[in-house]
Order: C-alpha cells, then sequence, then structure tokens
C-alpha cells in the first residue's frame, strides 16, 4: 500500500476506536449535546420575550427570538464538543496505549484525525438534534435546499477548525482538567458577537471586538442562508477564518504530537 | 564482553539524556545479541524506562549512537518499529475496548487483513488464556490479565525484537511465575527479549545477560554467573539474643564485621558443612549462645551491593 492508502486506512481504524469510545462512553456525548440545549430553552424561554421585543422585527416576541438565537446556540454547540474533543485526546494522551501507537510503524497523524473525523461527526450529531429541538421551540428558517446544504457545509468546516483546534489543545494541557478549562473562551465567543443580540447595542469598544472576532461572521453567514437577510462578505470572511483555524490546529496538534513524549 | 558472533539485535554507544540539570543516562553501552535475553536490572529511578524509551523510538536520545534491528534509530525509526514490540510498565491497552477489540486494533493499524486479523486475535486469546474475557472491556480486567492482553497486543505484529519493561511490576507471584513462562516460550521461537527489572531473581531466571545500571551508568555486564563470581563469595549470619554475646562472639571470630542494631554477625564462609562445624565448636568452646544461623551463598543482591556500595532500594524476594 502506498503512504497515502496507509494513511487512510490508519485514520479510519484509529476512527473506529473513538466512535466506539463514544458509544462506550454516551456521557460525554450527551452532555455536549445537553448543554446547548438548555441554552436554548434558556434563552427562549427565559429571556426571549423580552430580548425579541428589543429586535424590532415586525412579530417580535418569543418566537422571533427563537430564530435569531439559534445560530449563537448551534455554535455553542460546536464549541462545546470542542471541549469535549480536548478533555478525550488530553485523557488518551495520558493512556499507555498512545505510547504503544508511536512505538508502531503506522501512519503518525492517524491519530489525531481519528479524533478530528470522530467529533465531526459527534457535531454533526449533535447539530442535527438541537437544530430539531430549535425547531419546536420556534424556530422558522425559510431556507431551501441548497441554503440548507450550504449551512451544513458552513457548520461543518467551522467545527473541522474548531476541533483540529481543540485536538491541539487537548495535547498542550498537562492534565484533563486543564483541557477542560482551555476551550472555554469558545464558549463565550457567541456571546461575545452577534449570537444573543444584534452587535449594535453593543458599547463601542465590544462592538469592535464582536464585529471582527471569527463566530460573528459565521453566524451571520447562517442567519442570511437559514432565514434570509444580507449575506455580504461574511461569507468569505467566514470561510478564511475556518481555513486559517483549521491549518493553525493541524500544525500545532502535529508539532505537540511529534514532541517527545516524556510525560 | 561480548560472548557471542551473532547479529546484534540492539548496539548502542554513548547514549545520554538528560532533562534540564538531571543526568538520566550517563553514555552507556549496550550490545544485545540476536535471540538472546538481555536484562538490564537496576532500582527505580535509575534510568531503566528512559532507555527502554529511546530504544523504542518514542524519545530522542540527546547523544549516543544506535542501531536496532540493523537500522539506525534517528534517520529509520520506521523501519525500526516495523520490528519491535514494546510491552511497558504501564499497560499499554484501551480500557474501553474488549480484550478481541484490543487485538483486532493491533491487527488493522499492522494491515494484516480481514481474514488473517481474525485468526491471529483467536490464536492470541488461547494462547494468553483470555477467551472468557475476551468480549469484556479491558479496564475490568485484573492486573495480569491486563498485562497478558498488553503483551499478547505486542505480540500480534510478530517482532522480533521485544522490549518488556518490568513486565511484573506488580503482579501477584503466580501471575509472575505465568508471565516468565510465557518469556521464555517466546525466546524458544527465536525472539530477542530486552527486559527491565528490578528484581534480581527475575534476571537471574531469564537473562542470558544482565547489565546492571546505577545512576544512569551502566556499573557492571555479564552473566548471573559472572556476575555472582565478582562478589567475594558467601557468608553465614549469625544472630544472637543480646549486646553482650554479640560482641564476645565477635571477638572470638576475630573482628568479624557485625550489625549492632541487628545484633548479628556475618562471617565469610564457603558455605559448607565442615567450615560451619567448626564455626559452630569455635563458638561452643567460648559458651557463646547462637540464637539463630543462615547460610547466604552469594546472590546478585550481594553483587549490587559490592558494585554500587549501596543496597537495591526494594529488596524483593519473588
Amino acid at each position: 500500500m502506498s503512504t497515502m492508502a496507509h494513511t487512510l486506512s490508519d485514520s479510519a481504524t484509529m476512527l473506529r476506536r473513538n466512535l466506539r469510545h463514544m458509544q462506550r462512553y454516551p456521557s460525554l456525548t450527551l452532555m455536549i449535546i445537553g448543554m446547548p440545549v438548555v441554552f436554548l430553552l434558556l434563552f427562549v424561554y427565559v429571556f426571549g420575550g423580552t430580548l425579541g421585543a428589543g429586535l424590532g422585527g415586525t412579530s417580535g416576541g418569543r418566537a422571533e427570538y427563537a430564530t435569531y438565537v439559534t445560530p449563537g446556540i448551534l455554535l455553542i454547540t460546536i464549541a462545546g464538543v470542542a471541549q469535549g474533543t480536548a478533555i478525550s485526546v488530553a485523557m488518551d494522551m495520558t493512556e499507555g496505549i498512545v505510547a504503544r501507537f508511536r512505538t508502531m510503524s503506522i501512519a503518525r497523524v492517524s491519530v489525531l484525525t481519528g479524533h478530528v473525523v470522530g467529533s465531526l461527526i459527534q457535531t454533526m450529531l449533535g447539530l442535527a438534534a438541537v437544530t430539531g429541538i430549535a425547531l419546536l421551540v420556534g424556530f422558522r428558517p425559510t431556507a431551501n435546499p441548497v441554503e440548507w446544504l450550504a449551512a451544513t457545509g458552513l457548520l461543518a468546516a467551522v467545527t473541522f477548525a474548531i476541533t483540529w483546534l481543540s485536538v491541539a489543545l487537548g495535547m498542550v494541557s498537562k492534565s484533563v482538567e486543564t483541557a477542560s478549562n482551555l476551550p472555554m473562551p469558545l464558549l463565550l465567543l457567541p456571546f461575545l458577537g452577534s449570537g444573543f443580540v444584534p452587535t449594535d447595542s453593543m458599547p463601542a469598544g465590544l462592538r469592535w471586538f464582536a464585529e471582527y472576532q471569527p463566530f460573528t461572521p459565521v453566524m451571520e453567514t447562517l442567519r442570511g442562508l437559514l432565514v434570509g437577510g444580507p449575506i455580504g462578505s461574511s461569507a468569505t470572511q467566514a470561510l478564511a477564518w475556518c481555513a486559517a483555524i483549521s491549518l493553525l490546529g493541524y500544525l500545532w496538534a502535529r508539532r505537540l504530537y511529534d514532541r517527545d513524549a516524556s510525560r | 564482553m561480548t560472548t557471542t558472533s551473532r547479529r546484534p539485535a540492539i548496539a548502542a554507544t554513548g547514549l545520554r539524556k538528560t532533562y534540564g540539570e538531571h543526568v538520566v543516562l550517563d553514555g552507556i553501552d549496550l550490545h544485545v545479541a540476536e535471540g538472546t535475553v538481555f536484562a538490564l536490572l537496576g532500582p527505580n529511578g535509575a534510568g531503566k524506562t528512559t532507555t527502554v524509551h529511546i530504544l523504542s523510538t518514542l524519545i530522542r536520545a540527546d547523544a549516543g549512537d544506535v542501531r536496532v534491528l540493523g537500522h539506525d534509530l534517528t534517520r529509520e525509526p520506521d523501519r525500526v518499529r516495523a520490528g519491535i514490540g514494546v510491552t511497558g510498565q504501564f499497560s499499554a491497552v484501551d480500557g474501553l475496548l474488549t480484550g478481541a477489540e484490543n487485538l483486532k486494533l493491533m491487527a488493522d493499524l499492522l494491515h494484516l487483513g480481514r481474514a488473517a486479523g481474525r485468526r491471529r486475535t483467536a490464536d492470541l486469546l488461547e494462547r494468553f488464556d483470555l477467551v472468557d474475557a475476551a468480549g469484556k472491556p479491558a479496564a475490568t480486567y485484573s492486573g495480569g490479565m491486563r498485562r497478558r492482553l498488553d503483551l499478547a497486543m505486542t505480540l500480534v505484529g510478530e517482532p522480533r525484537l521485544i522490549f518488556l519493561d518490568e513486565p511484573t511490576t506488580g503482579l501477584d507471584p503466580r501471575s509472575r511465575r505465568a508471565m516468565w513462562q510465557i518469556i521464555r516460550d517466546l525466546v524458544a521461537g527465536g525472539v530477542t527479549i530486552f527486559l527491565t527489572t528490578q528484581y534480581l531473581e527475575e534476571a537471574d531466571q531469564l537473562a542470558d545477560r544482565i547489565a546492571v545500571l546505577d545512576h544512569g551508568r551502566l556499573v557492571a555486564e555479564g552473566t548471573a554467573e559472572e556476575l555472582k563470581r565478582r562478589v567475594p563469595g558467601g557468608h553465614i549470619r549469625l544472630r544472637f539474643a543480646d549486646g553482650d554475646a554479640l560482641a564476645l562472639a565477635s571477638r572470638v571470630l576475630g573482628d568479624a564485621p557485625r550489625d549492632e542494631e541487628a545484633l548479628t554477625l556475618r562471617v565469610p564462609s564457603d558455605g559448607g558443612v565442615r567450615s560451619l562445624r567448626a564455626l559452630l565448636d569455635r563458638l561452643d568452646d567460648a559458651a557463646v549462645e547462637v540464637e539463630s544461623l543462615s547460610v547466604h551463598t552469594p546472590d546478585l543482591d550481594d553483587v549490587f551491593l559490592t558494585l554500587t556500595g549501596h543496597p537495591t532500594q526494594e529488596k524483593v524476594s519473588a
């Protein structure tokens, strides 16, 4: 087999291993899906009435807010999986089995790609579940099939980027606790952007940050695709951020993995 | 010191590794002939695990020239990896996968193919007495079972050189003996074993050659017999009821080294009946009461003490 075929086959083996882990240890997956659902219910039912009125739309109120907040909740879902990924990677690195993999003649990157693709699958399932619940509580998308497809593609690209980053975060952590804390800022990013309220209502400094941070163009593009509205340059910006974060995360993770395993 | 003309499985010279200020390996040379068992013996912290980590491509040495199975360690790590197997001190099994799945994982990573992989997995489960536990997650296994699964996983790829880093540490005596038998069977099959241990008996039982590692330096190397020959000889240990008897006996026997706290006296002896009788007669003549007596032929513990000037931190007689 060629090197490329080896890499693919080893990555598929590692992916099977990670999927089996998720199956055997479902509480992590449930927590990952549970958290954004709690956020969704909290924001729609507790804050939704008031926040919706502030959006200034025609219908106003809770129903309009459910539609507004869903893209933000979807990104919270992705950030939540990132945390789970960092935790599983950190746990994995403390296990002897990874030391064994390092002494075997296998494609080295496969340990990492197994985690990334596993998390990607986990996230897409989570996103589908969260979208389903959002529809139940009042999310009213207007997207046609092509727009749905584009939105799914964008979410996959964001997940891919964030997952590579969290694999690196999981590896750079000396303990599982650190791995659980490091991706925390990612959970805050949708709040410090256009996820829960429009950025115009924020004070100047925060508004500047909110408009230029990576999650805002992603959320704006999603909103444009799913419920209509201007997309403009957001799509290009979103994809550029995804490409940059993926590359950075990938290179960082590889470097950490190739480093001496002297734990 | 090499006694064999066989091709070396490991040839290392000037191996060094430091972590910051701490020198873990201070220039060691290793020569392991193919098809033999080589034991690296030393107390905790001597640098045994670091040596295994370097030789198995897990970490890089700071200096030194190493060839494993004929391949340069730094230039061709993947060629080395293809021929070795490692079973570490901390078990390298996936706790969430079952025993069978762990073996299957190895077979897949070695690209054995479906049928060959299944056959190999079944063989190893049988050979390591894990058939009944094959469907249970490895996390539920006992220490001995985990260690057997660990070694079975190492063997999926039929490596020519196996590193066993303290393979019996933490095992009960029965599991330890079972592991020794497994190791002997492997050697009979032509595999080279590089073993680290802190148990003197283990090295004595299994190894063709033993190297003694202490504070990152090799202080001796040879067969168990050669090493034992380097210590002055056996002795008889006499224990007394009180300090007066000890002092008297010490005077009678010509200032033999004594241990005031343990109330014991160490008298050089070949352990023979004749010399033993002579010794007891002398004590009888002086009317010294001996509480107990034991005969010591030199063991590797004495070797260690003689070579390093300090006893092993953990004396274990399995």
